[in-house]
């Protein structure tokens, strides 16, 4: 039985001479008729390249292949002319991507996007394709597809948007299915859904899959045979319960020892509240009409109380758009808000400017977004320096040298790092430079605002290693907010479910994590966990 | 790049200057540019000492006298009146040469200095005597645009900046505010900038004569705009940056968030916009001065020799040699400008 897809040896450069960036460097694989092949490995591994190889997509002649060869049912892609890869692309491979907003037009009406592709492959007449298109859509487990023709891409969630996607892919049933990343930017139950529907979708249609992604939970939960990539080689390939069972190369044993795990030491028992919250509220207005009344209120965070103790962890875990961030944000007066919220037992809420300048030294803030977090201009040294200088804790320039450098020493950074900017750092150092930043100044509580969402795996784990260690050595508060269970599961002593705003489930890590009350959080759980869809109503899309 | 010749003696540069002056080196064009810019501007800038109708250092008598610098009256050298020697004329020059000598700087003539020897009516062609010619009036060409080309840049330096500050404070405040301060600075440009500042000008020349000070200050009125624009839009987006909330978080003062972390991210489309709007200031100067709204009658000014060369096509080394010196002027300040701003962008890639 010959593959349907036979990449062998393939190698993909950018650059020519010196500026040669080798991205992908001899990766074979071949994928059968029907079976999921799950291309795994962290940013920058040549993934996606690999799958836009297949393609023909990249932006030669930028990109060009030094060597290798790419057949699909036997006939040769590297080096086809641009009239054959049309006929392929869109037609017998097809592919959805990551960010389902960017992908999809913002000015043409899902109908008409879809039925472009039927159009271009197959000729239909308007009826026809219009026919196909419900067809799709029903298909892909879309709403009410029949009213819904018409509406732009920005009316529909995230999910919907993606089964939206996965419709447009569908469209002229192709032989291979290119997924890159197709979940990623998706809420678990969400991501659970999606990938319920592809597994469906192929089983129905027997369509064979090659799956890019970086979760490890997926490869294990969907794919048949996988390749781990590293470095632009491809590390180790197999079925996918050897690989995981037994792996033999280090790359991919280091990959799957570097999932969070465990649970944080149990902080100490009689730590007395440092931040306390009681019924915190952020409305945002609503503003209609010439003279901006205020018809209503967007509730972002609606009645919150809570308490979060010395050298424990709070962990706040919910979708996107709960809240949870506003919330983080209220706490720390960065974000007006209404109720009490008080800071080892003195209420905070009522000062103003200058009386609040010293609290902000007890309290600090790590974001997600390493990229967005430090100032593009301004070098490390001036990065972390920055707290001491507002708080006047070392005048003399040689002191504060010293416990910048001693601030990045703590965080497992280099001394000779210190005049670096950051565009010349990864996210994972970056993140580590961020922390730095919140440590100087000796804070108590730090609101750390999803600081390993944008990371990789590998590099989540050691985050999550240093924030644990970092909270037992200076005994902080945190207050740990997440969309992801698992990196929860591993940080935080007590656990609040939020959900629009409000509070889903309350309580100790262990008995949140082993025995959930709230439907809502028992759903969140099996996606997040075991990967699997809620059908008891419980999510909605 | 050799590391010793970054390494400036006795002047301690930080590692962040050090990459941007190499950036900048990198570029050979920007360098180039710079190097005739300075010397050009440096030259200029002692335009009294290069072109000029008294001599330098005047030997008469045993004694010495610098004539640029004192005024001497006719008499000190034997002569007859008590205003100011005309070293120009051949009954004083004699007398000085008689008992002693004199240093003439590099070209005999001032701005306003007539040239009464002309062979052929004025406008004369370019001879030894007048290398690029004369004006309608008699007036050496050279002289006029040494001195010409030093009040432009002048006066096109100083307007932009102070266009810069007022432009780039304006600017980030109401960028980093927003809100009701945002809304009516915006209305309150739109207005500004609807005003015919050109007409404004013309109406202004009429009631005052127009000098240096005035022009500048007329202009200035209306050029700080083109910045807020640019810097408002840069820190409406940069204000709501997680570095910010950091910054904020750690209890920095909203001046100094401004100052030290956002407006940084605006200097490099603020210096983009720098070499453009020196390049329209000296255009606007030299606009006004062709239609005779400028600088005062007598001034100086590449648009006044650019006037007399649409006045005079018979003499075309007027409207050549005034062409020629605006337009490698703007040149070079615009080559400058690029090179500035690409080695202030960190994000730059060397080639």
């Amino acid at each position: 039985m010959t593959a349907l897809l036979e990449i062998s040896d393939l190698h993909t450069s950018f650059n020519q001479g010196e500026d040669e960036v080798k991205a992908v460097r001899g990766a074979s694989l071949s994928i059968e008729k029907g079976e999921t092949h799950a291309l795994v490995g962290e940013s920058g591994s040549g993934k996606s390249v690999t799958a836009l190889s297949v393609m023909q997509l990249l932006p030669y002649p930028l990109a060009h292949h030094p060597g290798g060869s790419i057949t699909f049912r036997g006939e040769e892609l590297m080096g086809a002319q641009a009239w054959q890869m049309r006929e392929i692309r869109g037609n017998r491979i097809a592919m959805i991507f990551q960010e389902p907003l960017t992908s999809l037009n913002p000015l043409h009406s899902i109908e008409k996007q879809i039925s472009e592709v039927l159009y271009l492959h197959k000729a239909l007449s308007p009826t026809e394709a219009g026919e196909r298109v419900l067809e799709l859509l029903d298909l892909v487990g879309l709403e009410e597809a029949k009213t819904r023709l018409g509406a732009l891409p920005h009316e529909f969630s995230g999910g919907q948007q993606q089964r939206v996607m996965i419709a447009m892919a569908l469209a002229n049933d192709p032989d291979l299915l290119i997924a890159d990343e197709p979940t990623t930017a998706l809420d678990v139950t969400i991501q659970a859904q999606v990938l319920a529907l592809l597994k469906d979708l192929q089983k129905k249609l027997g369509m064979t899959m090659l799956l890019i992604t970086h979760d490890l939970g997926i490869v294990r939960h969907m794919a048949d045979r996988v390749s781990v990539m590293n470095d632009g080689e491809i590390v180790e390939q197999g079925d996918l319960g050897p690989v995981f069972e037994n792996p033999q190369h280090p790359y991919t044993q280091h990959l799957l020892a570097a999932e969070p795990r465990g649970r944080p030491d149990p902080g100490p028992a009689d730590a007395p509240t440092v931040m306390a919250g009681n019924d915190v509220r952020v409305w945002f207005p609503i503003k209609k009409g010439i003279i901006r009344r205020t018809a209503g209120h967007v509730k972002a965070v609606d009645g919150i109380t809570l308490a979060v103790r010395q050298g424990h962890t709070l962990g706040v875990v919910g979708e996107s758009g709960s809240g949870k961030s506003t919330l983080g944000r209220a706490l720390l007066r960065l974000e007006k808000s209404n109720g009490e919220i008080a800071f080892e037992g003195r209420s905070i809420q009522d000062l103003r400017g200058k009386a609040l300048r010293p609290l902000r030294r007890e309290m600090q803030i790590v974001f997600q977004d390493p990229y967005g977090s430090l100032s593009p201009r301004l070098s490390v040294r001036q990065i972390i320096e920055e707290g001491l200088l507002v708080h006047d804790i070392a005048t003399n320039a040689d002191d504060r040298r010293q416990l910048v450098i001693e601030g990045l020493h703590e965080v497992g950074l280099e001394t000779d790092m210190l005049t670096r900017y950051p565009h010349e750092f990864s996210g994972g150092q970056r993140q580590r430079i961020a922390i730095a930043r919140a440590l100087i100044v000796k804070p108590k509580f730090i609101v750390l605002d999803e600081p390993t969402s944008a990371l990789d795996m590998s590099v989540q784990a050691q985050i999550i290693d240093l924030l644990r260690e970092l909270q037992k050595s200076h005994d902080l508060a945190y207050l740990f907010i997440s969309h992801d269970l698992k990196v929860i599961r591993a940080m935080a002593h007590d656990i609040m479910v939020m959900r629009r705003g409000r509070v889903v489930e309350q309580g100790a890590a262990d008995d949140v994590l082993d025995n959930p009350q709230d439907p809502y959080t028992k759903a969140l759980m099996a996606a997040a966990f075991d990967i699997k869809a809620d059908d008891t109503g419980a999510v909605s899309v | 790049m050799n590391n010793l010749s970054l390494r400036l003696p006795r002047i301690h540069l930080t590692p962040v200057t050090q990459r941007r002056l190499a950036n900048f080196r990198r570029n050979r064009r920007g360098v180039w540019s710079l190097w005739i810019f300075a010397v050009l501007f440096f030259v200029t800038l002692f335009a009294e000492v290069i072109a000029n109708d008294k001599p330098l250092l005047v030997r008469f008598d045993g004694a010495f006298y610098s004539p640029v610098l004192v005024e001497y009256t006719e008499t000190t050298f034997g002569g007859e009146f008590l205003t100011e020697a005309d070293y120009r004329d051949p009954f004083v020059a004699d007398l000085i040469n008689a008992k002693g000598w004199m240093v003439w700087p590099l070209i005999r003539y001032s701005y306003d200095t007539i040239n009464y020897n002309l062979k052929v009516p004025a406008p004369a062609p370019p001879s030894t005597d007048n290398w690029l010619g004369t004006d309608d009036q008699g007036r050496d060409v050279v002289a006029r645009l040494i001195y010409g080309f030093r009040i432009s840049v002048l006066f096109g330096l100083t307007l932009t900046l102070f266009s810069a500050l007022a432009g780039v404070s304006i600017g980030a405040f109401q960028g980093f505010y927003g809100g009701l301060l945002d809304l009516l600075g915006q209305r309150f440009i739109e207005i500004w900038a609807g005003m015919p500042m050109l007409y404004l000008l013309i109406i202004m020349a009429s009631v005052i004569t127009p000098n240096f000070w005035w022009l500048l200050g007329l202009m200035l009125a209306f050029s700080w705009m083109g910045f807020v624009g640019v810097v408002r839009a840069e820190l409406l987006k940069a204000r709501k940056l997680d570095f910010v909330r950091a910054a904020q978080a750690l209890g920095v003062s909203d001046l100094k968030i401004i100052y030290k972390h956002v407006l940084p991210n605006a200097i490099v489309a603020t210096v983009t916009f720098i070499p453009f709007t020196l390049a329209g200031s000296i255009t606007t100067l030299t606009g006004l001065d062709f239609l005779g709204f400028g600088l005062p009658a007598g001034s100086p000014s590449l648009g006044e020799l650019l006037n007399q060369g649409k006045a005079n096509l018979q003499a075309p080394w007027l409207g050549l040699s005034g062409f020629f010196v605006i337009a490698i002027m703007l040149s070079l300040l615009v080559f400058i400008g690029e090179a500035v701003r690409d080695a202030f962008d960190p994000r730059k890639t060397l080639q």
